[in-house]
């Protein structure tokens, strides 16, 4: 076998010639499906991944996407976001964070508009650059708003794990790490009496990419077994998508209902246990909110255990961070959007009171979110 | 989830645990906090995510992958002939 | 539009666009700012007039500095509307504390690069500020110069023209990316800072039917294709494989989750040539060591007017847009 370069890792996945390969292949399969199917693809990555390279263009009409929960931003409460902008309102406080949280706005704005009023905010590319920012600072208190599903949440730890051996005193945490299966299993079977989770159109799912390797394909076990819906956990490079796309269509045909791993390359059944023991060393799960658009999502988030309450910022400073649900806007329809049984553009808010500038629901927040991808492709989709 | 991309790990620094890897000539440090011990070696490719390896890429599996993929493309080149050829011979203009 | 300003608004995409018309276009109401060139024609059309302020950080970075970029920037946009730069003037503002040494250096280059642009610099002002008002320094320029060749402007792009780009793009962004400290990156990358004065007026020379230049400074090529769009009310078809983009400047987007397009640069320029002299244009640029690998990247149509559309080599589109909020790294 030849050698692998770091070029065949790109190129390779991206190759156009296989795309349209891929695409004859499944527009071949999907002729014999017995009835149109709807594919659901989790992850923000995935939306973006098939908005950028105009995956649905090349997709027979009897398979359609609904686009997931999109970025574990985005489906966090107002109130959520305003502990953020709280935090960083606080004298002598420095928050930290990661690019996603800066447009988000809360009901009090943004943590852009925060820092235009003043407020000490960091974005950073790691959470290890947080060490930095606490040296230079050491009368400060640097708080870590931490984002982020499952990929992300281990790195958390990784800096919490740092902090603790090394006795950095001037660092506190606030938590908003999210999981995958519990939503996926809210969008199908929920909890919540006064949802309609039944009519729900998803028939499929595709896995999520760096989720899965952080997890492994394990956490999919009871999606094919207890709800009958096949799982693909698939790459996010377009050749990886279109792959997973086929390999759901010919389950459909074969009558098969499984967890396959497409991203074979990268993700396995087990994932990095290592990274799944500094979770669980740390964090315990949690309803930690509801989530925006969906409601209550149970279990769906981690908070530090009690044992590491001085390291707590939403703890520490409980007294005045906001605890009164925030309700979304009365017309907003993205609980049904993320569950298919509606259409971005059978809002009534859609483009008008709701756009990407001032997003009024989590699907426009989010620039992956399915109403954010209708207004920006609108007329280049299907 | 998230954007994580593959690199390859050309420098390993165990005392600070970090590695130092490349992604097409940009070269950044990452920490192996999330890896066991000894697991990483230099010229292996990683998925890097916000400053830290997160797991090695398996090479045999990606170059099955690729594999199938030229497999897909030699068939449908194959299918592609087969069909102008059958199309030629269909053809009512011939000889004429 | 929001209370307070904002980062963004200065991000030279949507929300900059917003700030720019909503306020000063608003207050300054007239023909020749209206136009919206890189550089004002006045005096008949004989001059070219522009300005430009540069606050960069760091100040120092690979392949120039901020006073390299505080001439060539402002030279650009007057070559831009094909003027040859004449007369500038450099008003600085200085932190208290800040080196005299590093002055000295940039003064240095900012006179390498006037020589380069046979201009001068005949007024200027200097103050200095007490520590913390400012981030070290920031210059402005402004600068004057003679248009060779009349009619060129952004408005009058039309279907017989294509579009060309003079260099692989992003370096600028990417480059100032990489060097800023939190992200502990190092390679290879390196400004396109540079002046464009003499490939524009080679272009002259050889009588290129030239209908529109602009460089693709802030917001990046995305930027500028989107504004050449909504001015002359066209449709812009870009061929996506045809975009040269160096391997380290594709790193950076990989690693960070930017796109080549919304970076900036400082030494590239975007043209729109009739047809029938694109090839002329580009054999003039591929003489010069900074447009070596010009290219041809799009189409005018009418499909989609006041849109830019990008073309993949799979056989799929989607808009390209101008670009919007800070150029912040991604996680998701």
């Amino acid at each position: 076998m030849a050698d692998l370069t770091l070029k065949d890792l790109y190129d390779g996945f991206r190759n156009p010639n296989v795309i349209k390969g891929l695409t004859k292949l499944i527009n071949e399969e999907a002729k014999k499906l017995p009835h149109s199917i709807n594919i659901m693809e989790v992850c923000g990555g995935h939306t973006h991944s098939i908005m950028k390279f105009g995956l649905l263009q090349l997709l027979p009409q009897n398979i359609n996407f609904i686009h997931g929960p999109g970025c574990p931003v985005c489906i966090m409460p107002k109130e959520r976001i305003d502990h953020a902008y709280i935090l960083s309102m606080q004298k002598d406080v420095i928050l930290v964070t990661l690019g996603d949280m800066i447009k988000v706005p809360g009901s009090l704005g943004s943590l852009q508009d925060a820092r235009a009023n003043g407020a000490d905010v960091r974005f950073v590319y790691s959470p290890l650059d947080t060490l930095k920012i606490a040296k230079e600072n050491p009368n400060k208190k640097i708080i870590f708003f931490a984002i982020g599903f499952e990929t992300t949440t281990p790195m958390t730890t990784a800096l919490i794990d740092v902090v603790l051996k090394r006795r950095f005193k001037n660092i506190l945490f606030h938590i908003n790490h999210v999981t995958v299966p519990e939503v996926m299993i809210e969008l199908i079977d929920s909890r919540d009496e006064h949802v309609d989770s039944y009519n729900n159109r998803i028939d499929a799912f595709l896995g999520p990419s760096h989720v899965s390797v952080i997890t492994g394909s394990k956490i999919y076990e009871q999606f094919p077994t207890k709800y009958h819906r096949p799982v693909v956990v698939a790459g996010f490079e377009p050749v990886d998508v279109m792959e997973a796309i086929l390999m759901i269509v010919r389950q459909f045909n074969e009558g098969r209902c499984e967890l396959e791993i497409e991203y074979k390359r990268s993700v396995s059944y087990d994932g990095n246990l290592k990274a799944q023991a500094l979770i669980e060393n740390y964090f315990e799960k949690t309803d930690l909110f509801k989530w925006r658009g969906l409601g209550n999502v149970p279990d769906s988030g981690y908070h530090l255990r009690p044992e590491f309450s001085d390291i707590d910022a939403e703890k520490i400073y409980a007294n005045i961070l906001p605890r009164k649900e925030i309700e979304d806007h009365k017309l907003c329809i993205c609980g049904d959007i993320l569950r298919g049984m509606a259409k971005p553009d059978e809002c009534t808010i859609f483009g008008k009171a709701c756009k990407p500038q001032s997003p009024l629901g989590s699907c426009m927040v989010s620039s992956e979110g399915a109403c954010a991808a209708y207004y920006k492709y609108g007329n280049l989709l299907k | 989830m998230c954007l994580s991309i593959p690199s390859k790990v050309i420098k390993l620094d165990l005392e600070r645990n970090v590695a130092t890897v490349d992604t097409m000539g940009v070269k950044r440090e990452a920490g192996l906090e999330l890896m066991e011990e000894g697991d990483v070696k230099l010229g292996d490719y990683v998925l890097l995510h916000i400053g830290f390896i997160m797991n090695k890429i398996d090479e045999e599996d990606a170059l099955e992958s690729l594999n199938v993929y030229k497999e897909i493309l030699e068939k449908l080149d194959e299918q592609e002939r087969q069909e102008l050829i059958e199309k030629d011979d269909n053809c009512q203009n011939r000889g004429k | 539009m929001n209370k307070q300003i904002t980062l963004a608004m200065g991000n030279g995409g949507e929300e900059n666009n917003e700030l720019i018309s909503k306020i000063f276009y608003k207050a300054f109401k007239n023909d020749i700012l209206e136009k919206s060139e890189d550089a004002a024609v006045i005096h008949g059309g004989a001059l070219a007039f522009s300005t430009d302020s540069f606050t960069v950080s760091p100040l120092f970075f690979p392949g120039a500095d901020i006073g390299k970029l505080a001439i060539c920037g402002t030279c650009n946009d007057l070559a831009m509307m094909s003027a040859k730069p004449k007369y500038l003037t450099c008003s600085v503002i200085i932190e208290e504390g800040f080196s005299t040494r590093e002055l000295e250096k940039i003064v240095r280059s900012m006179k390498k690069e006037l020589e380069n642009n046979n201009a001068i610099v005949v007024s200027g002002d200097t103050k200095v500020v007490p520590r913390g008002s400012v981030d070290k320094i920031f210059i402005n320029t402004t600068g004057i110069g003679e248009i060779q060749k009349e009619g060129i402007s952004s408005n009058n792009i039309s279907q017989d023209d294509v579009i060309l780009v003079s260099r692989d793009i992003g370096c600028h962004g990417a480059t100032i990316f990489a060097a800023r400290e939190g992200i502990e990156l190092s390679s290879n990358l390196k400004s396109d800072c540079a002046s464009l004065t003499h490939q524009v007026q080679a272009l002259i020379e050889a009588d290129v039917q030239i209908t529109a230049l602009r460089d693709a400074t802030r917001g990046g090529v995305s930027a500028v294709l989107n504004e050449w769009a909504k001015q002359s009310n066209i449709s812009i078809e870009v061929d996506e494989k045809s975009i040269p983009v160096s391997t380290e400047v594709e790193g950076i987007c990989e690693m960070l989750g930017f796109e080549a397009t919304n970076l900036a640069n400082e030494g590239t320029f975007v043209l729109a040539i009739k047809k029938e002299d694109a090839q002329k244009a580009l054999d003039v640029l591929h003489k010069f060591e900074n447009s070596s690998n010009a290219v041809k990247i799009a189409d005018v149509n009418d499909e989609y007017v006041g849109r830019v559309v990008l073309m993949s080599p799979h056989g799929t589109k989607r808009f390209l847009d101008t670009p919007t909020g800070e150029l912040l790294p991604r996680i998701c």
